[in-house]
C-alpha cells in the first residue's frame, strides 16, 4: 500500500491543502496541471471567491433539506433523517472513458443474465466445471424455489448498480455487482438538479450529457416484463415503508415514473392474482418493481416472520400472473465469492474477453489462497460474501491485532463466507472542504437497466469518502456523493 | 387511489386543521388573559381545554405550563407541534401523491416549529409563534389548491379538513353555551367572552358585517352554526364535507356508497334547514352533541367503505 504522503502541494490559495500522491487524481496530471476535461472547472474555481463557493454550498444544503432529500440513520433516537452529505464539485468523465465503461457494463450484465438462467435451468456452466457447483448451491441467496421457472423474457436482473473504482494506473475496474436492490439513483438525479441550479454557466461550458430520462427508461424496462396479454399493464413500486433508509428514493422514483408506491399491506393475492387495495376496490397489478429483499417478500415462501411482504405473492409470480424486477434469486450472482468467476462467466457465455476487469480476489475455499491470506491479513481487505454497505469487513492495514485474530478464526471456521482483496488506493477527486479544495477518494456507481435492450444513463453516483484519507465511501459509514458529468466529447 | 394513501391524506388534513384550531384558541386566550382577573382566567383555561376535549388536565397548572402543554409538548398528542409532526409523517407516506410545493411547505413549517421552543418564545413574542403556525397552515392550503389536481386525493384532503372543522367548532360552541347564559343583557366580562368565541373562529369581522357589532348569543350561535357562506361555520364545513364525499363517490364509482351519502346528507340537512330558535328551545347541548356524534359516524362508515373494507366485499362488487 502506498503511503499517503503529501509530496506535492500547490501555491494556489484555494488548493493549499490539495494532496497528490500515488492514487490516481481525477483532476490533475501533476500539481497545478489540470487534465484537459477538468480545465473549465479549474478555471472557474480560480475565479471564484471561497465565500461565493460557501454560499452556493449553503443554498444546495438548504434545498436538500427543504425538499426532504434525506436518508434515515438507524439506531439514533433524535433526528433520524439526515441530508445526504453532498459535495459541490462535479466529477467529470470523458466521452472515451464512458464509452468503454458502457460497453464493459453491458457485456457484464448480459453475461450475468445468461448465468442466472443457466444455473436455475440446465446448469451447463456447472456441468462443464467452470463454476464449482457447491459455490452456487451453498450461496445464501440461491433460491431453489426458482429452479425451472421461466422468468419473463429471460431477464433476471433488470436494474443494476455496479460499483467501479479506478486503480492508480487510471484503469476502471469492477469492485462489486449489485444485482438485488441497488439504491442511490435518486441521489444521482437530485444531485444533477441542484447542480444545474447552482453552477449553470459551468454546466453549459462543459457540454454534459443529460440523465433526466432515467425515470422513463426505468418505466419502459419494467413495462417490457408485463404478462403478454396485458397491454395497459399496472406497474407498482413495492417499498418496505417509510422507515426504510431509502424511502425517499422509492417515493422519488414512483413519482418520476407516475406509478403507485405500495407497501406490502396495500397488496392482496387472490386466486394467484395480485391486487392492490384502492378506494375504488381491488385493482390488478401486473409488474412489481420491488425494493424489498427476497427474504421478506412473501412470508409463505420465504421468511415467515416478514411483515413487509405479501402472502401468496411468490405463487402468483410462479403462475406467471405478475412479474417482478429484479427476479427472485439474483443475489447468487452478486455473491462476493462468485464475483471472482465473473470473467470466466463472460468468456463462457459470450466468448469475449471482459472489457472491464475485476479486482484481484482470493477465494478462502482454495487452500493455497487461504493460507496466503491468513498469513498476511494486515495487507488485505476481507469481506463477508453476503454483506453489503460496508458491513462485515476487515481492512487489514487499519486493523488491530485482535481484529485480525478474530477474522482469522472466522475465515478458518467458514471459508466459504469470506473473500480477500488487496487494499486498493481508490482514485481521488477534488472536493470543497472547509473553504478550500482538497482531494478525497471516490468510486463510481453507474445504473444499468436491462429490458428489451440495455440502457445506461450517462452518469452515475460518485460516492466520496469525506474523511481525509478514508477509503470507505458507503453512506452508512460517513460517505457522501457528488454529481457525475459525462461529457458529449 | 390506494386506500392507504387516501387514509394518509385524510389524516394529514385533519391534523393540520387541528394544529391551526389549537393555535387559534391558545392565541385568543393568551390575548384575553391580558385584561382579565386571575380567577376568570383560570375558568377560561378550563373552557379552552374542554373545547379541545381535555387533552391535558388543568389542575394546579399556571398559564405558562398550560400554554406549553398545548403548543410544544410532544407528550400531548394534540399539541400544536405534535399535530404538525403527525401531519408531516402522513405527508411523508404519500410524498409521491402530493405536489413537491406542498411537501416543501409542510416540511418548512415542521422545521420552523421544531427550531423554536417555549422558553425563548414566552418572554419575547408568544403570539408570534402561533401566528406563524396559522400562516403556515393557510399557506399550505393555498399551495394545495393551486398546485394539486382537484381530483380524488384533493377531495380526501377536503373531507378530512371539513370533518375536523365541523366537530371542532361544534365542540367549542357546546362548551361556551353550557357555561355562559344565553340572556340578552350580557355584562362586560361576558361581552369579552363572546368576542373571544368569535375570534376563535376568525368570525368577528364576518359576524359584524351580517349582524352589526351588536353581539347577541343566539345570533352568534346562528352565525357559527347555520351560516352558509362563512368558512368556519359548522354548516359550511358540513356542506364541503358532503361535496367532497360525493366527488369521491363519483370518481371511485363505488356501488356501496349509499350509507355514507345518507349520513352526510342527513348532517347537511340538519344544518341547512335548522332554525336557531327551535334549536335553542330543543336544547343546544343535545343538538351540538348530535352533530359531533354524526361526524364520528361519517368518519367510521367512510373508513369501512374506502379504507378497511373486507376483500370479499370488494370481489363481489
Amino acid at each position: 500500500m502506498a503511503m499517503l504522503s503529501a509530496d506535492a502541494r500547490f501555491d494556489i490559495p484555494l488548493f493549499t491543502k490539495y494532496e497528490i500522491d500515488a492514487a490516481f487524481d481525477e483532476m490533475f496530471e501533476a500539481a497545478g496541471r489540470p487534465r484537459e476535461h477538468y480545465r473549465p472547472l479549474f478555471d472557474a474555481l480560480l475565479e471564484m471567491a471561497p465565500e461565493e463557493l460557501r454560499r452556493k454550498k449553503q443554498t444546495a444544503d438548504l434545498s436538500f433539506l427543504h425538499q426532504g432529500i434525506t436518508f434515515t440513520v438507524y439506531g439514533r433516537d433524535e433526528g433520524t433523517e439526515r441530508i445526504f452529505p453532498y459535495d459541490l464539485l462535479p466529477r467529470i468523465v470523458t466521452a472515451a472513458e464512458w464509452s468503454r465503461i458502457e460497453q464493459g457494463l453491458t457485456q457484464r450484465i448480459v453475461a450475468l443474465n445468461h448465468f442466472l438462467k443457466d444455473i436455475y435451468h440446465d446448469g451447463r456452466i456447472l456441468n462443464d466445471g467452470i463454476v464449482p457447483r457447491e459455490m452456487v448451491y451453498s450461496c445464501r441467496h440461491f433460491r431453489r424455489q426458482m429452479r425451472g421457472f421461466q422468468v419473463p423474457r429471460d431477464i433476471y436482473v433488470s436494474v443494476v448498480g455496479t460499483d467501479l473504482i479506478r486503480l492508480p494506473s487510471g484503469e476502471y475496474v469492477v469492485l462489486e455487482d449489485n444485482l438485488r436492490v441497488p439504491s442511490g439513483v435518486s441521489y444521482m438525479l437530485t444531485n444533477r438538479r441542484v447542480m444545474k441550479r447552482i453552477l449553470p454557466a459551468l454546466f453549459q461550458k462543459c457540454g454534459v450529457r443529460p440523465i433526466d430520462h432515467y425515470g422513463q427508461a426505468l418505466l419502459s424496462t419494467l413495462r417490457a416484463l408485463a404478462p403478454n396479454a396485458r397491454n395497459e399493464p399496472t406497474i407498482v413500486l413495492l417499498t418496505p415503508g417509510v422507515f426504510n433508509s431509502a424511502y425517499f428514493e422509492h417515493t422519488y422514483l414512483a413519482r418520476q415514473m407516475g406509478v403507485e408506491l405500495v407497501e406490502g399491506r396495500d397488496l392482496v393475492v387472490h386466486d394467484n392474482f395480485v391486487y392492490m387495495r384502492t378506494t375504488a376496490g381491488l385493482r390488478r397489478v401486473d409488474v412489481i418493481y420491488r425494493r424489498i429483499d427476497d427474504d421478506f417478500i412473501d412470508p409463505l415462501a420465504f421468511r415467515a416472520d416478514s411483515i413487509l411482504g405479501v402472502p401468496g405473492l411468490f405463487n402468483a409470480y410462479r403462475a406467471g400472473n405478475v412479474a417482478m424486477a429484479n427476479a427472485v434469486g439474483t443475489g447468487v450472482a452478486d455473491d462476493k465469492a462468485l464475483y471472482a468467476y465473473v470473467p470466466k462467466i463472460i468468456r463462457y457465455y459470450l466468448g469475449e474477453d471482459p472489457i472491464l476487469n475485476n479486482v484481484e480476489t482470493f477465494l478462502m475455499t482454495d487452500d493455497a489462497q487461504r493460507q496466503h491470506v491468513v498469513d498476511h491479513l494486515d495487507r488485505y481487505v476481507v469481506k463477508a460474501v453476503g454483506e453489503s454497505g460496508g458491513y462485515g469487513m476487515l481492512i487489514g492495514p487499519h486493523s488491530s491485532f485482535a481484529q485480525r485474530e478474530e477474522f482469522r478464526r472466522r475465515i478458518l471456521d467458514n471459508p466459504r463466507n469470506y473473500i480477500a482483496q488487496p487494499t486498493i488506493l481508490l482514485s481521488r477527486a477534488p472536493c470543497f472542504v472547509d473553504g478550500g479544495v482538497e482531494s478525497r477518494h471516490v468510486d463510481l456507481r453507474p445504473y444499468i437497466l436491462c429490458g428489451e435492450r440495455v440502457t445506461i444513463v450517462p452518469g452515475g453516483l460518485t460516492r466520496v469518502a469525506l474523511q481525509r484519507g478514508s477509503l470507505v465511501v458507503n453512506s452508512s459509514q460517513g460517505g457522501g456523493s457528488k454529481d457525475t458529468w459525462v461529457l458529449h466529447e | 387511489m390506494l386506500s392507504r394513501v387516501a387514509d394518509s391524506l385524510y389524516w394529514l388534513s385533519r391534523y393540520l386543521e387541528r394544529a391551526e384550531h389549537t393555535a387559534r384558541l391558545t392565541d385568543v386566550h393568551l390575548n384575553l388573559m391580558l385584561d382579565q382577573s386571575p380567577d376568570s382566567a383560570r375558568r377560561r383555561w378550563r373552557r379552552v381545554l374542554a373545547a379541545l376535549r381535555d387533552p391535558v388536565s388543568a389542575s394546579s397548572k399556571d398559564a405558562y405550563e398550560l400554554a406549553q402543554l398545548l403548543t410544544f409538548d410532544l407528550g400531548n398528542e394534540s399539541s400544536v407541534v405534535s399535530c404538525i409532526v403527525s401531519a408531516r409523517e402522513n405527508a411523508r407516506q404519500v410524498r409521491e401523491q402530493i405536489s413537491s410545493e406542498m411537501w416543501e411547505q409542510l416540511n418548512r413549517l415542521f422545521h420552523e416549529v421544531k427550531r423554536t421552543d417555549i422558553d425563548n418564545l414566552w418572554d419575547t413574542e408568544p403570539l408570534e409563534f402561533l401566528r406563524a403556525v396559522k400562516e403556515g397552515v393557510h399557506l399550505f392550503h393555498g399551495i394545495t389548491d393551486s398546485t394539486m389536481s382537484h381530483g380524488e386525493g384533493w377531495q380526501f384532503l377536503q373531507f378530512g379538513r371539513s370533518i375536523e372543522r365541523a366537530s371542532n367548532v361544534a365542540a367549542l360552541l357546546d362548551v361556551h353555551f353550557q357555561q355562559l347564559p344565553l340572556s340578552e343583557d350580557a355584562d362586560a366580562t361576558d361581552h369579552a367572552e363572546w368576542i373571544g368565541l368569535l375570534r376563535s373562529c376568525t368570525a368577528l369581522e364576518a359576524y359584524c358585517r351580517v349582524y352589526t357589532a351588536d353581539l347577541r348569543p343566539e345570533r352568534i350561535a346562528e352565525f357559527l352554526l347555520l351560516n352558509a357562506d362563512f368558512p368556519f361555520s359548522v354548516r359550511f364545513a358540513a356542506d364541503r364535507l358532503r361535496e367532497a364525499l360525493e366527488a369521491i363517490h363519483i370518481s371511485t364509482q363505488s356501488r356501496r356508497a349509499d350509507h355514507v351519502s345518507r349520513l352526510a346528507g342527513r348532517l347537511g340537512a340538519l344544518l341547512g334547514y335548522g332554525q336557531i330558535d327551535e334549536i335553542i328551545a330543543g336544547g343546544m347541548h343535545q343538538y351540538l352533541d348530535n352533530i359531533q356524534r354524526q361526524c364520528a359516524q361519517i368518519n367510521h362508515s367512510a373508513y369501512l367503505l374506502y379504507v378497511t373494507y373486507p376483500i370479499e366485499a370488494a370481489l363481489e362488487a
